[in-house]
């Protein structure tokens, strides 16, 4: 490997019930690179996200973030690591229906402590970066699917992240929508240096990342990470 | 694909040089593959031959290049009856993956790295073929899709097989 991992995950496990949905993950990613994870439904693509993003706490195994062992943190350092170095983009339902889509894409900055004009004219950036601008001053009950996963990844990145992580964000999409997204979200998080840790099980989609790894059984073989 | 009846297609629009027949071809159609001149002079002597095509007229200079070729009405009648004809679907029954699969699995070698193997390299084409894509314009793109769709359909098929692995053993074992 040529460069030092950002986020690098070793040994990962995690049991929901009697189900193992991770045994024994490693996985790597560094600054500005993007990998797909792939695997079938069920094989614990989405736990592995979710465990790397410091949602869910794994049962077993060591996160490393930008030097910091991510498992040993705190539930509130994570939840502010999230907010500040990490940036979400899901499949369904990530934005809030009561606020205009620029008020959406600043919320994150909003959250972060940034003041109303600054944060909007940061956010209103990004939309016109998502090529959605005309957006801005409506909610997403009254935009296409197309269009909100576009707002949805400019709130992604409205906060510079270091880590973009992507669960199916074009599993709502149809084809030509979807190849949009991802076309914006690679180009974006490239220009910025952001990695993108994208979970598909599209090949298409896939194909816009740099590498893939595959997930079966909750177990993961990295060949970069093994390299 | 069938080189006379495209070149028949590009005499359509009016005569042409053999060199402007190829370079039209090689710039629509062509991508990886450009013509070689002695396909498009040998393709244009047996469209000739069949009253396809006509030369219609000579520059200065001789040799081959220099000839002019024109549709007849009989050329155009055969470019409207191969575009009218459906191409037949590749039914994919002789597949090379199937056969390795089984193979590896009857000789006790890794029928699962096999697949692993063939979906990074189904990838790595995918990719560059993506790449290719977004820098491409709309004649790219679609030919890309048309790649892309049927790599996809392959990956799809390796990812049911990589499922289905020790019923196949099984069955080929009995």
């Amino acid at each position: 490997m040529t460069a030092t991992p950002l986020l690098r995950a070793v040994g990962l496990a995690k049991t929901y019930g009697p189900t193992p949905a991770l045994a024994g993950a490693d996985f790597s990613i560094r600054a500005g690179e993007v990998v797909a994870v792939m695997g079938p439904s069920g094989s614990g693509k989405s736990t592995l996200l979710h465990c790397l993003a410091g949602i869910v706490r794994p049962d077993a195994g060591t996160i490393t973030y930008d030097g910091r062992e991510l498992t040993a943190l705190s539930d509130g350092a994570r939840s502010s690591l999230r907010r500040t170095d990490f940036g979400f983009v899901f499949q369904f339902g990530q934005l809030v229906p009561e606020l205009t889509c620029v008020e959406n894409v600043a919320l994150p900055l909003r959250l972060n402590g940034e003041k109303r004009k600054a944060a909007e004219a940061r956010a209103v950036e990004w939309l016109a970066r998502l090529e959605v601008d005309d957006t801005a001053a409506k909610r997403p009950g009254e935009i296409s699917g197309g269009q909100g996963q576009r707002v949805a990844v400019a709130r992604a990145l409205v906060t510079s992240p270091r880590v973009i992580f992507a669960d199916e964000p074009t599993g709502a999409l149809d084809s030509l929508n979807g190849e949009r997204v991802m076309r914006l979200l690679t180009d974006a998080s490239r220009d910025t240096g952001a990695a993108v840790v994208l979970v598909t099980h599209e090949a298409r989609v896939a194909a816009y990342s740099d590498r893939e790894i595959v997930v079966r059984d909750g177990s993961v073989r990295d060949a970069e990470w093994a390299a | 694909m069938s080189i006379g009846h495209t070149l028949l297609g590009l005499l359509e629009s009016g005569p042409r040089h053999g060199y402007d027949l190829k370079r039209a071809f090689d710039e629509k159609f062509g991508h990886d593959r450009p013509l070689h001149y002695g396909q498009v002079y040998s393709t244009m002597s047996r469209l000739l031959k069949n009253g396809l095509v006509v030369v219609d007229g000579i520059e200065a200079g001789g040799g081959p290049e220099r000839k002019r070729y024109a549709i007849t009405e009989a050329g155009i009648t055969d470019v409207a009856q191969w575009l009218a004809t459906p191409e037949k679907p590749e039914p994919y029954l002789q597949s090379t993956l199937y056969t390795k699969v089984v193979l590896a699995l009857l000789t006790g070698r890794g029928a699962a790295e096999l697949l692993d193997t063939q979906r990074a390299e189904h990838l790595r084409l995918m990719r560059e073929l993506t790449r290719r894509k977004k820098d491409g314009d709309l004649a790219d793109q679609l030919i890309c899709d048309h790649a892309l769709f049927h790599l996809e359909a392959d990956l799809r098929w390796l990812e049911l097989t990589a499922a289905r692995l020790d019923r196949l053993a099984e069955e080929i074992r009995r």
